[in-house]
């Protein structure tokens, strides 16, 4: 393991026993915060129960859902962005000033449009995220180098041709930034959506779990939570990482 | 002076050809070239030589087909170009524009693989340029791991293994150190001796162009038009060793006494 790498996990050990430590010692209360042990041992008996499988198969699929149309969706919206600078500079303003806004008093519009389902808490997660990946799929495009668009021109590519062998892994770096954004983004939208809005899934269950004060419960579901989003950023970063040592910097 | 006047019977003809750049936000149009004709024999080394700014590269832009003309027209073999790059024609650019996200294998064959040549063809024609250019063992490398020299290689060589008929060189060498642009002058006219095309090389370098041409048409401030052809007089098997060549100082003296007013032109326009 690299030297980084020990230290990362030198420091969340320390923290995981600096919290087993304070809670057993009983100078924290143990309704606000249960023992490490306790919340693995509670998401061990989630995942083995099979109680959690319903809830994470709703979350999941409706995060699910909220990517791929944000990632499609606003992948689309940055070519189109690119291809047409009058309409880019008629939204720019918009786009600045759209994380301004609370997306959560979409919500009772989403539910008359779509009706009382899941899909108005995919709705909250994409439009949390579209932004993201469209803003981040422009810049790339903007940035890809003139020569390599020459060069496409001088082989006498389509445009189609041009935008997937050429403008695509050009901009590959900012897609996976817009990628990146669009999965956390959806994440929250959906699991906050949950929380405070919807009577299933994750969100809700640790919302529920709070509420009824069953504290290694909610702690069991977060560590759930936290280790699959975490789990599949790193993937991603993992991805990343390998595209940037293969091009050196570029 | 000899004449690079379109004769209508080169491989290239560039007849009267201007360019004008529209002014953005409120300003002037830019007059970047010409009235300019040229006419390119089969199989001849031509270099453009100029002040910057002068429009070489609008020059070589215009021939290639990558841009069109505001006025005048441009053919290649007797086929009128209409705003795009015909077959034939293989452009080298002075930035490196080898993709980051291939090794050099796939971006040497990238082009013949857009063409649609099977597999097959498409490897022997790989190998074979990627020897002939020096790259062998460099295949599965990424460009990220090859100098600023072998990189610009890859680009030629991914030029080259289209066997275009026509090869345009806007500053292949401009980022390259001096005794790296001999050494790539040599293998340049190595290429050139092998593969019959007819080569345009756009370059600020007078004594490369001096090296490796057998005419050179010497451009004045913009707009550019031609102001002087020189021709070289050397054979065909030449290499960097005519660097001590009396003769070759005497044609880098020459084409410096033609630009050094134009250079000023240039300078003084930039600063106005």
């Amino acid at each position: 393991m690299s030297k980084p790498g020990q230290i990362r996990l030198a420091v969340v050990a320390g923290v995981v026993l600096f919290l087993e430590f304070i809670c057993r010692m009983g100078w924290v209360d143990t309704i606000s915060l249960a023992p490490p042990t306790k919340i693995v041992a509670s998401a061990i008996e989630l995942v083995m129960s099979g109680e959690i499988r319903r809830d994470a198969f709703l979350t999941f699929s409706t995060v699910a859902g909220s990517i791929v149309s944000a990632v499609i969706v606003g992948f689309l919206m940055g070519l189109a962005l690119h291809r047409f600078p009058l309409v880019r500079r008629f939204l720019d303003p918009f786009l600045a000033s759209y994380y301004s806004i609370p997306t959560f008093v979409f919500y009772p519009f989403f539910i008359v449009m779509f009706g009382l389902n899941r899909i108005p808490l995919m709705a909250i997660g994409f439009i949390f995220a579209v932004v993201a990946m469209a803003i981040n799929t422009l810049s790339g495009m903007q940035r890809v180098p003139r020569v390599w668009l020459r060069t496409a021109q001088m082989m006498r590519m389509s445009r189609i041709d041009t935008i997937r062998k050429v403008i695509m892994p050009a901009a590959a770096p900012y897609l996976f930034t817009g990628l990146k954004l669009a999965i956390v983004y959806s994440f929250i939208g959906v699991i906050a959506g949950e929380f405070i809005l919807s009577g299933a899934g994750l969100g809700f269950q640790i919302a529920f779990s709070y509420n009824s004060f069953e504290t290694a419960k909610m702690y069991g579901y977060l560590a759930i939570l936290l280790t699959l989003v975490g789990g599949l950023n790193l993937y991603i970063y993992g991805l990343e990482k390998r595209i940037y040592e293969r091009r050196g910097g570029r | 002076m000899s004449s690079v006047a379109s004769t209508g019977l080169g491989h290239v003809e560039v007849k009267d050809a201007t360019k004008v750049f529209p002014g953005r936000a409120g300003r002037q149009d830019v007059h970047a070239l010409g009235p300019i004709s040229l006419s390119l024999k089969q199989g001849e080394f031509f270099s453009v030589v100029g002040p910057s700014g002068c429009g070489k590269s609008t020059l070589l832009d215009l021939v290639a087909g990558l841009t069109t003309a505001t006025d005048g027209e441009m053919v290649f073999e007797g086929q009128r170009l209409v705003g795009k790059v015909p077959e034939g024609v293989g452009v080298v650019f002075q930035e490196d524009s080898s993709f980051p996200w291939l090794t050099v294998q796939e971006n040497v064959g990238f082009h013949l693989k857009q063409m649609g040549m099977d597999a097959a063809e498409i490897a022997r024609r790989v190998d074979h340029a990627i020897s002939f250019t020096g790259l062998g063992g460099f295949a599965k490398a990424y460009p990220a791991e090859l100098s600023g020299g072998m990189r610009q290689r890859v680009c030629i060589a991914r030029t080259l293994v289209t066997k275009p008929r026509l090869i345009l060189l806007d500053e292949p060498f401009g980022a390259l150190d001096q005794q790296t642009r001999l050494l790539m002058g040599d293998e340049l006219l190595r290429l050139w001796r092998e593969s019959g095309a007819t080569v345009m090389l756009i370059t600020h370098a007078l004594d490369e162009a001096a090296m490796l041409s057998d005419r050179i048409g010497v451009m004045s401030a913009r707009p550019g038009r031609f102001i002087d052809v020189i021709e070289t007089g050397w054979s065909a098997d030449r290499d960097s060793n005519i660097v001590s060549d009396k003769r070759f100082g005497d044609i880098t003296a020459r084409l410096w006494q033609k630009l050094r007013a134009e250079s000023m032109t240039a300078m003084s326009g930039a600063q106005a």
